[in-house]
């Protein structure tokens, strides 16, 4: 006979309101690791996604995600001369805040190196990737645009040829894929009056130099001066050692490189890592508080089978009967518990405005930690029971 | 020390705290039950019934005297002969005033329960225990929780669950106080029946004078000390 779930039984209702107190403190549980696991997810999502070989950014940066880089246009034409070297291409990635339909709109804008780069491999949900050089994008479904939106962003307005899924930035904006030159009309967009007042002001300094006198071509050159990328992305050549081509390329002393892995590590390490230990400290914390609360359920559980436990000992039920009566109710309700955890995550957490990514890993931890803590908060219940003496039924 | 003795008590003494706080609850408390016996324990409260019930039932060991049961010695003062609990699940039945039956099981797992414990097979178990029931009347509340049994139905389940593992002693610890005078005397004429049926030794401590008739033989207690054997009232 299983006395644990005879008890549970007989309190049925209040068991399953316990156990789904329980279930939902290890839903806060569960989604913590995947709010953690989706940033892991959303911050390297670019870097996994573009697989590129080398990143060439600005000197003693740690751009293009991380922070901002500038790097001229004719980085990726020294790129393609460097041994090693099969493709280089332009990357230009920026966020901007504009208004879309009475509300603010967020997004991470990537310029893709028309034509060589059409965004064939970003994943599509409806549309196609970019079919010509200027005023098209790619938009990730959580703008909210839909295909065939059009949109105004700075002086131009662009169309929403294609939309993806689960392409953000690692803030949780959505990203819009645009060509370069698009990207950087977007990024650099000036009022004409501001352009009309830099010009005249480099004018005029030009006039005090000699070769303002000289060369007045080249001071209206200077105010249209073709805009910097963010960075050159490049893949390598069959057989060429990446180690020894960034070796190469950071002999130049106006960039730095990193290999795709240095990319993840620069954005775990820098861009997520306080987050990491505020999410891990704050799951800790949630594990510590389930226990405590599960060790006073099973207690105050204990407490009032006070009397039951007297008297199976009186009739002589071992320590072992009555101490597994305990440790069956304390596994019941975490097993219940993260059941219902997980049933009920699987329907909230995709309302969540950010990623909340569950890995068969971190369920199988969680999991594991579940057992531990039902185990652990059982030890107050079973000490108080080892305490009860046969007499407490005669009193 | 083998004789026919269902319990058998020697000068059992029973004796909390120290010094000026020392009370003695018993005091060289000896008596003796045959088997098939059944024995009345009178005195009024605080004269150490309870007391010396818990010492025959294995609970509260004395402080000093011996306790042997089926001629085994079991306490010799503090010291245990044997496993207490053990030795009282296979050779001890209890029936008491209150709380006498798990809440969260029916009455025949009630019964069952003490079956399972000493070993018994779950579906012999319930067969047993339902043939207990049966005999105890109460077989068709069998399905039952104890909040919905009455006062003398709880009884007859708990004499059920005390008879279960064929004991060789049973204590009873006032079974009738909750009850009225006609179930009061039904189950006294259930514990009589008991051990003249099944050979048991049976002690029952008791307020009841009024199934005093019942019993083989009566003794009193007063101050800790069992002081007079008293002969049955015969109707």
């Amino acid at each position: 006979m299983n006395l644990a779930t005879k008890d549970i039984r007989h309190n049925l209702g209040r068991f399953a309101l316990t156990t789904l107190g329980v279930g939902m403190l290890l839903l806060i549980v569960m989604g913590m690791g995947g709010i953690y696991r989706g940033f892991v997810e959303e911050a390297t999502l670019l870097v996994n996604r573009i697989g590129a070989d080398l990143w060439i950014v600005q000197r003693d940066t740690r751009g293009p995600i991380a922070e901002v880089s500038r790097v001229p246009r004719n980085l990726v034409h020294r790129a393609l001369a460097a041994p090693g070297v099969q493709s280089a291409r332009e990357f230009v990635y920026h966020t901007i805040q504009r208004e879309h339909d009475g509300k603010p709109l967020r997004m991470a804008v990537l310029g893709l190196s028309w034509p060589t780069d059409k965004g064939e491999w970003v994943p599509l949900i409806a549309g196609r990737s970019l079919a010509q050089n200027h005023f098209e994008m790619i938009a990730d479904e959580s703008l909210g645009l839909h295909l065939g939106e059009r949109i105004k962003l700075g002086k131009e307005t662009y169309t929403v040829g294609g939309v993806t899924i689960s392409m953000v930035s690692s803030n949780g904006d959505g990203i819009g894929f645009f060509t370069v030159a698009d990207a950087q009309a977007i990024q650099f967009d000036t009022p004409g009056e501001a352009v009309r007042l830099e010009r005249a002001s480099r004018q005029a300094r030009g006039e005090r130099t000699d070769l303002g006198a000289q060369q007045p071509l080249a001071l209206i050159e200077q105010t249209i001066a073709s805009p910097p990328l963010s960075a050159v992305i490049v893949t390598l050549s069959p057989g060429a050692d990446v180690q020894r081509v960034a070796s190469i390329i950071s002999g130049w002393g106006d960039v730095s490189v990193y290999t795709q892995e240095g990319q993840r590590e620069l954005l775990l390490k820098g861009l997520i890592a306080k987050m990491r230990q505020q999410i891990g400290l704050f799951r800790i914390l949630l594990t510590v508080i389930a226990g405590i609360i599960m060790a006073l359920i099973l207690y105050t559980l204990t407490l009032e089978k006070v009397l039951s436990i007297a008297l199976l000992k009186l009739i002589g039920a071992p320590n072992t009967v009555i101490g597994g009566l305990i440790l069956q109710q304390a596994l019941l309700l975490g097993i219940l518990g993260y059941g219902i955890a997980y049933l009920l995550g699987r329907r909230v957490y995709p309302m969540f405005p950010r990623r909340v990514l569950l890995t068969e890993a971190d369920l199988l931890q969680l999991a594991i930690v579940v057992v531990v803590i039902s185990v652990a908060s059982s030890v107050l219940g079973i000490w108080k029971a080892m305490q009860v003496s046969p007499n407490d039924v005669l009193s | 020390m083998q004789n026919g003795f269902a319990i058998e008590t020697h000068g059992l003494t029973k004796v909390y705290g120290s010094g000026h706080t020392e009370v003695v609850a018993m005091r060289d408390a000896s008596i003796q039950v045959r088997h098939g016996e059944i024995v009345a324990l009178l005195g009024p409260s605080g004269s150490g019934k309870t007391t010396f019930l818990t010492a025959v039932g294995l609970i509260n060991p004395p402080t000093s005297g011996q306790v042997f049961i089926g001629g085994e010695l079991v306490l010799d003062g503090a010291q245990a002969h044997t496993n207490l609990r053990t030795f009282r699940r296979r050779h001890i039945g209890f029936v008491l005033q209150k709380s006498n039956l798990i809440p969260f099981l029916t009455g025949l797992e009630n019964v069952q329960i003490a079956l399972e414990l000493n070993g018994e097979a779950p579906r012999a178990a319930r067969r047993r225990a339902m043939e207990l029931l049966d005999y105890l009347g109460v077989a068709e509340r069998s399905e039952n929780m104890p909040s919905m049994l009455s006062g003398g139905e709880q009884q007859r389940v708990t004499v059920a669950r005390a008879l279960a593992n064929r004991p060789s002693v049973i204590l009873a610890d006032e079974p009738t106080a909750a009850l009225d005078s006609h179930h009061g005397r039904k189950v006294m004429e259930l514990f009589a029946q008991v051990a003249h049926e099944q050979g048991a030794g049976v002690i029952v401590v008791t307020h009841d004078h009024r199934a005093l008739d019942l019993f083989d033989t009566i003794y009193e207690m007063e101050d800790g000390v069992i002081r007079r054997q008293l002969q049955p009232q015969m109707d």
